[in-house]
Order: C-alpha cells, then sequence, then structure tokens
C-alpha cells in the first residue's frame, strides 16, 4: 500500500488498476483460457494465420525439391532474405528474456503482467528465426553435422567458426528460454487444472502442472530456481546476439568488420524486441479487456526502453559512418558512400527514417499516452529493424573488394513466401498460446494486488528484509 | 462367514485454512513455537518471511546449479581440447590447435545450459515434481490454495501429534475452518 502511494506521488499510472483481488486477478487471467466459448476474433485471427503458415510449408516443400536456387540468392551475395530474416526474429526474440529475467533482477514490477507472452513471444520468435539457417543450409537433413557426435568420418564441427558457435548460442537460447518460460507457468497451470470444470482441461493442465500444490517448501525451492534462471538468462541473452554478429563482424567484407558490432546488435535486438512487444501488447489488452493490468504505464515504460535503445542504435549508424571516413580506407569509405548513393540508398534512407526520426516521437508525452500512436511507431520500428539487416547483409556483400565480382539482389516470389510465412507461423503460435495457457503470470499478479500488502514477494528473495521480519 | 472391515485411510493430517497471508505466517510461527516439525504450508504466491516462520533451511539447489555450470564448463572445454589437439589435429594456417580464445564462446554457453538444466531439474527433483497424487488434494476446499486462500497441514506423523488437540491448537489460531486430510 505504501508502495503504491509512492507511486502514485511519483506520478503516473500505477502497474495494476486499484481494486482488485487474489480472487478477481486469478478469474480475470483463468477465464480467458477456459472459456467454452472461443471468441469470433481469435477463429479468424487464427484462421488467417494458419493459412499464412501452409504457404510457407509451401515454400518449404518446393525448396526441399528444386533447392536454393529458387531464393535470389548468387554470387556475391550468397546471404540475403535467410540471414536477414534469421537474425530479425531472433533480436525480436530478446526483449522477451530482457523482460523476464534483466528486470526482475532490476526489481521493475511492472513486469509482472507483460513477461509472460513475451517469454512466449521470444520462444516463437526463435522458432521462426531457427528455420532460415536450416533451410539455408541447403540439404537441412543433413542439419545434425553441425552437432559434435561420434561420426564415422572422425570429423568435429569447427570450433573457430561463429556460425559453429551461432548453433550452441541459438540451442542454449531456445533451451533456457523454454525453461524458464515453463517453469514461471507452473503455479498457473495448477491454478488453471483446478479452475477447470471439463474433464479434458483438467487433465491436460493436470499433466503440465506435474501436481504442483503451492507448498511453502516448494515455494521456497522454486523462488531461488527462479532468480538463478534469471541471472544465468541475463548475460545468455547478451551473448546470443553478440555470437550473431560475431558471424559479420569476424569476417572482413567492408561494413562487417568492426568492433561496434555486439553492442550495437544487442541494442537493436531489444528495440526490435520491444517494438514486437508493444504491437502483441495493445491489441492483445484492448480485446481481452486487460486494461487493469497492462495499464498505461507499462506502455510508456516500453516506449521509452525503445526510445533509449533506439538512441543507442542511432549511434551505432553514425560510428559506422564515421569509421568509414576516419579509418580512410577506401573499401570501408566506399561502403558507407555505396550505402547512401548506391543501387540500394531508398532502402538505406527509409532505414534512417524509420529508426532514428520515428522513434524521436517518443519524447513527447502525448505520444506515450496514446496506445495508438505507440502501435504505429511500433511497426514502422519492426520494419526499420528488418531494413537495418538487409542493409548490413546485402550492401555489403553486393559490393566488396574486386567491381568485377560485383553484382546485384532482389527478393523472388519464394523469398517473401518464406520471409511472411514465418510471420504467419508465428502468429498461430500466438494464437494458440493466447487461447490455452495464461498469457499473465497469475501467481506473480497476485502479489501486486493491494490486498497482498508487504508480505507478497516478487519472486526475488529479498535477503535482508526477509532476515530482519524472519 | 464376517463381512470385510472397512479399512478407513490413515490420516495424513490437519489441514486449517487462512484467509489472509499474515495469519498463516503467524500460525506457522506459533505451530512451530508449539513444537511441531513435521508440517507444511500451502499457498497461492510465495510469501514473504513464511520460510522463516516454517524453519526451512537454505537451500542446496545453488550448490546443484553451480555443480551443472562447471560440468557444462569444463566438459565443453574438454571435448574441443581433445578434439582439436588429440583426436583430429588440423593446422589451420599455422594456428596453435588448442586455441582457447575461440573457445569461449562455446564453454560459456554450455555452461549456462548445464546450469539452467539444473537449476530447473534441480528444483523439480527436490520438490519431487513429477507428482500426480498427494494426500492434500483429497480436501475439499483445497483447490482454492491456487486461488486467494493460505492453508497450513500438520502432519500426522510429527511425533506431537494427537487428532483433537491439533485440531483445537488449530482453531485456536484463528483458522477459518479444520479438515482431516486422508492418506
Amino acid at each position: 500500500m505504501k508502495e503504491d502511494a509512492a507511486r502514485r506521488a511519483r506520478g503516473g499510472p500505477p502497474v495494476i488498476e486499484p481494486g482488485h483481488t487474489y480472487a478477481s486477478v486469478t478469474d480475470k487471467i483463468s477465464s480467458i483460457v477456459l472459456a467454452r466459448r472461443t471468441p469470433l476474433f481469435w477463429v479468424l485471427g487464427f484462421f488467417v494465420s494458419f493459412l499464412v503458415t501452409m504457404a510457407l510449408l509451401v515454400a518449404i516443400s518446393y525448396l526441399l525439391a528444386r533447392g536454393l536456387g529458387i531464393w535470389g540468392i548468387n554470387q556475391p551475395v550468397e546471404w540475403a532474405f535467410d540471414i536477414i530474416n534469421f537474425v530479425w526474429w531472433i533480436g525480436i526474440g530478446h526483449a522477451g528474456t530482457l523482460i523476464s529475467a534483466i528486470l526482475l533482477l532490476l526489481r521493475q514490477e511492472w513486469r509482472t503482467s507483460i513477461n509472460r507472452f513475451a517469454e512466449a513471444m521470444t520462444l516463437f520468435a526463435v522458432a521462426c528465426a531457427g528455420l532460415f539457417p536450416l533451410l539455408h543450409l541447403g540439404r537441412p537433413w543433413l542439419a545434425y553435422w553441425l552437432l559434435p557426435y561420434p561420426n564415422t568420418m572422425a570429423l568435429w564441427p569447427q570450433w573457430r567458426s561463429p556460425l559453429v558457435w551461432d548453433v550452441f548460442a541459438v540451442g542454449t537460447y531456445a533451451t533456457v528460454s523454454f525453461l524458464f518460460w515453463f517453469v514461471g507457468m507452473i503455479p498457473d497451470l495448477a491454478t488453471l487444472r483446478d479452475r477447470a470444470r471439463r474433464k479434458g482441461f483438467q487433465i491436460f493442465y493436470g499433466m503440465l502442472a506435474m501436481g504442483w500444490r503451492g507448498s511453502a517448501l516448494h515455494w521456497h525451492r522454486y523462488e531461488m530456481a527462479y532468480l538463478l534462471l534469471a541471472g544465468l538468462a541475463t548475460p545468455l541473452v547478451i551473448s546470443v546476439h553478440t555470437v550473431v554478429s560475431f558471424d559479420f563482424a569476424v569476417g572482413i567484407i567492408p561494413g562487417w568488420h568492426s568492433t561496434i558490432f555486439p553492442p550495437y546488435f544487442v541494442a537493436g535486438a531489444i528495440y526490435a524486441g520491444f517494438a514486437m512487444v508493444l504491437l502483441l501488447a495493445i491489441p492483445l489488452r484492448k480485446v481481452y479487456g486487460l486494461e487493469d493490468f497492462i495499464t498505461m504505464r507499462h506502455l510508456q515504460n516500453m516506449a521509452k526502453v525503445m526510445l533509449a535503445t533506439g538512441l543507442v542504435v542511432g549511434y551505432g549508424y553514425v560510428m559506422e559512418a564515421f569509421m568509414a571516413w576516419y579509418s580512410a580506407n577506401p573499401y570501408e569509405t566506399y561502403m558507407i558512400t555505396n550505402r547512401m548513393r548506391g543501387p540500394y540508398a531508398p532502402v538505406y534512407w527509409s532505414l534512417m527514417l524509420c529508426n532514428i526520426v520515428a522513434p524521436q516521437f517518443l519524447w513527447l508525452k502525448r505520444v506515450r499516452g496514446s496506445p495508438v500512436a505507440l502501435f504505429v511507431i511500433a511497426v514502422i520500428v519492426s520494419i526499420g529493424m528488418w531494413l537495418e539487416r538487409f542493409v548490413i547483409v546485402v550492401t555489403s556483400l553486393h559490393r566488396d573488394f574486386l567491381p568485377s565480382s560485383w553484382g546485384m539482389y532482389s527478393p523472388t516470389l519464394w523469398d517473401w513466401t518464406t520471409f511472411l510465412g514465418t510471420i504467419g507461423l508465428f502468429l498461430a503460435l500466438m494464437f494458440l498460446f493466447i487461447r490455452f495457457l495464461p498469457m499473465i503470470s497469475i501467481f506473480e499478479m497476485r502479489t501486486l494486488v493491494p490486498q497482498a500488502g508487504p508480505l507478497a514477494m516478487q519472486p526475488i528473495p529479498e535477503k535482508s528484509v526477509a532476515g530482519e521480519e524472519g | 462367514m464376517t463381512a470385510p472391515a472397512v479399512v478407513r485411510p490413515r490420516l495424513y493430517g490437519l489441514l486449517a485454512e487462512f484467509e489472509r497471508p499474515e495469519e498463516l505466517v503467524t500460525a506457522a510461527t506459533r505451530a512451530r513455537e508449539a513444537g511441531y516439525r513435521k508440517m507444511d504450508a500451502y499457498t497461492p504466491f510465495p510469501i514473504h518471511g513464511l520460510s522463516d516462520a516454517m524453519g526451512f533451511r537454505p537451500t542446496k539447489l545453488p550448490l546443484v546449479v553451480l555443480a551443472g555450470g562447471l560440468i557444462g564448463c569444463v566438459s565443453a572445454l574438454a571435448m574441443m581440447w581433445y578434439s582439436t589437439t588429440i583426436h583430429y589435429p588440423l593446422n589451420v594456417g599455422g594456428r596453435p590447435f588448442a586455441s582457447w580464445p575461440a573457445f569461449i564462446p562455446i564453454t560459456f554457453e554450455l555452461t549456462v545450459l548445464f546450469a539452467s538444466l539444473s537449476a530447473v531439474f534441480g528444483m523439480l527433483g527436490m520438490n519431487g515434481l513429477p507428482m500426480p497424487y498427494h494426500p492434500v488434494f483429497n480436501a475439499p476446499r483445497f483447490a482454492f490454495a491456487s486461488r486467494d486462500r493460505f492453508f497450513l497441514c500438520i502432519e500426522a506423523r510429527d511425533s506431537k501429534f494427537d487428532e483433537d488437540g491439533v485440531r483445537t491448537f488449530l482453531h485456536g489460531l484463528g483458522a477459518r475452518e479444520v479438515v482431516a486430510v486422508e492418506e
């Protein structure tokens, strides 16, 4: 209560609207999943995204039948949509881990109502991301060659290659994100098991909850496990995009070979990720009437994170241009001139417009207070981040050292189908998630209601305080 | 000749229901002071100070995670070192076989992976989950433990346990309801 008053005094909306109790929070969130009637917009939304997923399936089948020639890639641009989309998706995933792990360690309690679906978003984004390098292998059925396993060829992966590091980084990231998401959900699955009236649902949630009964001794260990996972996921999330940026930075191509890449990629990932969380949160809170839980405070805070990371990304762009000039390296200088005035200049300038100009509106309080404006900016930023990867991958590759080996890249219909198909897959998985699993952490929301008072605790034990009270 | 005796299930313990977390913490403290040791509380969210009131020792989970992390770290380094220096040494531009700086990313990732897996499976294992059946689920109002009620169970295996005494004791703590839980 005291904290709540203090928060009001500081100004800004609360993290949960007043008047909620343990019971109302529980019933409101679980009723979304346990409702007998599936809302019409869900059916329509799922149907459309499922159709798009089917298009992805067609694109993949055709790729497997015909080979990589159906894509626009060729010398000298051997990496294009597949790597652009891989980096784009994996970047989007980063906000989920950031919200669930880093903000937990920083004791940002506003994270509570958005962490669950942000984590789900991470998982689905990583799944979409993983598809691209896999398909780009040409012979995806040999993907297991990337793993160290005893084989008759007596061969090992090349440990010094960032592409092999990627396999380990993304594999670990996917696994840890899943564990974090699932562990966070166990108490809520128990809640759903206890609330479900239909036999099938009782069995389904009962199996998933694994017999969780809210025992104090279990909570005791659970909180420690959750805290440790957060502590492990924090350096992990930084390392994943760092390794992804090594894919480029370790190469010698002008525009790639740069030490600014790791921090600039990580900032870009958080930027893109928060844009995607806003894209999902704004419609979700509207259609499910969750404005009490996902309040304007959440949207405003996310807007501020977006503004801050957007500025870091902007600094990265400026530094790239500055270093190209300052290094006095003719290839670097040509790279930036080519980006600004070459055949792909419109892409470069759209990128600047989307990623540097658009977020400046977030300085205005009125813009941060308007869900519609935030939604529009989030769309622009998502497009901008995709263009950024296009600029990095394509404009660097298409004209490197030898003018005789220059070339152009343009995506084919199958490039687009695969890319849009993964958006469909992502949305279809998201729709399934919000229908069958609790999209807001129920047990953590209970700790936020005023009724809980000072005894309720965020899943991060405050050692000093606990000692005094015990 | 005689009808088979009706086997009454053994008593697991007495379950007291409270409405507020503060009441539960007080009740747990008082029960511990009264000398009860085999007891557990059931709550819809983690409660501050309850672990101390129940007298739990700090969990050993961090040690399990540390061990997992170390295993991940050492096995990653060992795998890369063995493959590049002993099993299949390959001279790439005269670089040292054991080029450890290049091994750091994978070592880091596998450390995190093993530590995370041990955190999750360690927690589940120590908690004895998955556990499809547990006697407390037999209590009629136990479903509220995952909504808005707080329960304290004093178990029959406690050396001080006697059914009537514990029942009176729990009522004396302000329990809204006390029910017998059968195994």
